[in-house]
């Protein structure tokens, strides 16, 4: 070990690189949380209003993805779906796995914010003449959302750490593309040390946004 | 004019509403009293349409509320409804309260729904207010937000489902002074209600609510004066 002699000017040569890549990591966590929150409300609103097959397909979604390594629902949408003929590029195969698992987590989390809005709240709206629609929109959804906001939160830091999964199904995310370079050069744990750092920075950001909108979001 | 005919209404099998008739003119005020679970709050839900009846009909200036083509939503605008819990907007101003349906249900203008807001809120005492959340008014001022808010659709009709009944004893007074107004403004209303002195002094009509039926309706001074079915007698020597 402390034969080991560090060399990190060929990381600091490639920071350009690394820091695209983390841009695709960001890209790839927002997409798959604005999909995971579209399918996580409508499986929560599912589970919560449903019968049927509907239903059992949603409460399977939500247990799968809450239930098992999210490692296995990666390898699910590339190589399983690969070996019955679906072939997906890295890119589809990380952000489907990602929106699956975001869905399922964030439905349990909105079902919890649901039940915390007292019913008397959309006999309110509805007695004002408001479509169901719109009290929904209006009314619960806001509500909901406040309630959510911190798990949404560490969803999105959890969605940008669990990406770097991506690279073993061949995706050049941030741990990809940092694979990819270290293996080049043999600078190892040079480049993972650096890659550490930027991933730290990518959440402390989120962190800090997060913590900026929901004060000028809830100033109730 | 609402007109209330041969009206059940079941939650499973234990029947709450057991053939109701009752014709409530324009500008009239009814006061509903009875003991709890005797089914004055499913009356006025299914009034409004925000519960289903399984017999008889509810007309609402000539439209069945409960006719398959009716349209619900269209029918509300002209009832507004107060509840026993505020029910205000929590995510919301005072303002943004009142202004939202005006805005959304009835097509507004922004500047016209706040227009319309504002006047309201002052009518019922608010106007210092507008852009405070609900969480910074007391009951009774969240309660008299929820009459704005309601007063805002400018309906043809309120009902009061025990407006102060979860209020401090202290704040009871302005929202009956609310209520009052309103009633004065000849405004048709039905009122669930446990405050007796409003029953006595406001209303037109006071009906009797007992296990599911109407057992007397009459004008306030032949209800508490002279109190007929033996249930009612009882039920106000309670209260007293
Ligand atoms: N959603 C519901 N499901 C099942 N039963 C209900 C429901 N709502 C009301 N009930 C029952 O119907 C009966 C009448 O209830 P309702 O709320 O109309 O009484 P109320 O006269 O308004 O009483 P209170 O003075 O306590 O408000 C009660 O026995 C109540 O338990
Ligand atoms: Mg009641």
């Amino acid at each position: 070990m402390l034969d080991y002699n560090f060399h990190w000017r060929p990381v600091f040569k490639s920071l350009p690189d690394l820091l695209a890549a983390g841009l695709t990591t960001l890209e790839i966590a927002a997409l798959s949380m604005v999909l995971g929150i579209i399918f996580g409300l409508a499986l929560a609103l599912i589970r919560m209003h449903m019968r049927g097959p509907l239903k059992w397909v949603a409460s399977a979604w939500v247990e799968l993805a809450r239930n098992t390594p999210a490692l296995f629902q990666l390898f699910f949408f590339g190589f399983g779906l690969g070996a019955v003929g679906i072939h997906m590029s890295p890119y589809v195969i990380v952000l489907a796995a990602l929106s699956f698992n975001c869905a399922g987590y964030l439905a349990e989390n909105f079902r919890g914010g649901f039940q915390a809005i007292p019913d008397t709240q959309i006999r309110a709206a509805r007695s004002l003449g408001m479509t169901a629609w719109q009290s929904y929109t209006r009314i619960i959804i806001p509500q909901v959302f406040r309630i959510v906001y911190h798990p949404l939160t560490n969803q999105i830091v959890w969605a940008v750490l669990m990406s770097s999964l991506g690279m073993l199904v061949g995706f050049r995310e941030l741990s990809g593309e940092t694979q990819a370079l270290a293996s080049r050069t043999y600078r190892i744990f040079e480049y993972f040390a650096v890659t550490a750092v930027i991933y730290y920075v990518i959440v402390k950001i989120i962190l800090g946004a997060s913590r900026l909108l929901s004060a000028r979001l809830f100033r109730y | 004019m609402i007109q209330i005919r041969g009206l059940e209404k079941y939650f499973g099998t234990l029947q709450v509403l057991k053939g109701i008739d009752l014709d409530i003119p324009k500008g009239e005020v009814l006061s509903i009293i009875g003991a709890s679970g005797s089914g004055k709050s499913t009356l006025l839900y299914c009034i409004n349409g925000l519960e289903a009846i399984q017999a008889g009909t509810v007309s609402v200036a000539g439209t069945d509320v409960h006719a398959k083509g009716t349209d619900v939503n269209k029918l509300r605008q002209k009832m507004g409804m107060v509840f026993q819990q505020w029910n205000s907007f929590p995510h919301l101003t005072a303002l943004e309260n009142v202004a939202l349906a005006p805005k959304i249900v009835k097509g507004k203008s922004k500047a016209e729904a706040r227009d319309i807001a504002a006047k309201q809120l002052k009518h019922v005492g608010l106007g210092d207010k507008l852009d405070v959340y609900p969480s910074a008014l007391s009951g009774g001022q969240q309660q008299r937000l929820a009459i704005a808010r309601a007063l805002a659709m400018e309906p043809d009709y309120m009902l009061f489902d025990e407006a102060t009944s979860a209020l401090d004893p202290e704040l009871v007074g302005e929202v009956l002074d609310t209520m009052r107004l309103l009633a004065e403004d000849g405004m048709t209303m039905i009122c669930v209600t446990h405050e007796m002195s409003f029953a006595r002094d406001v209303s037109d009509r006071v009906a009797f609510f007992h296990e599911g039926v109407i057992e007397e309706i009459d004008t306030p001074a032949n209800i508490f004066g002279v109190p007929k079915s033996e249930h009612l007698q009882k039920f106000l020597s309670n209260i007293r």
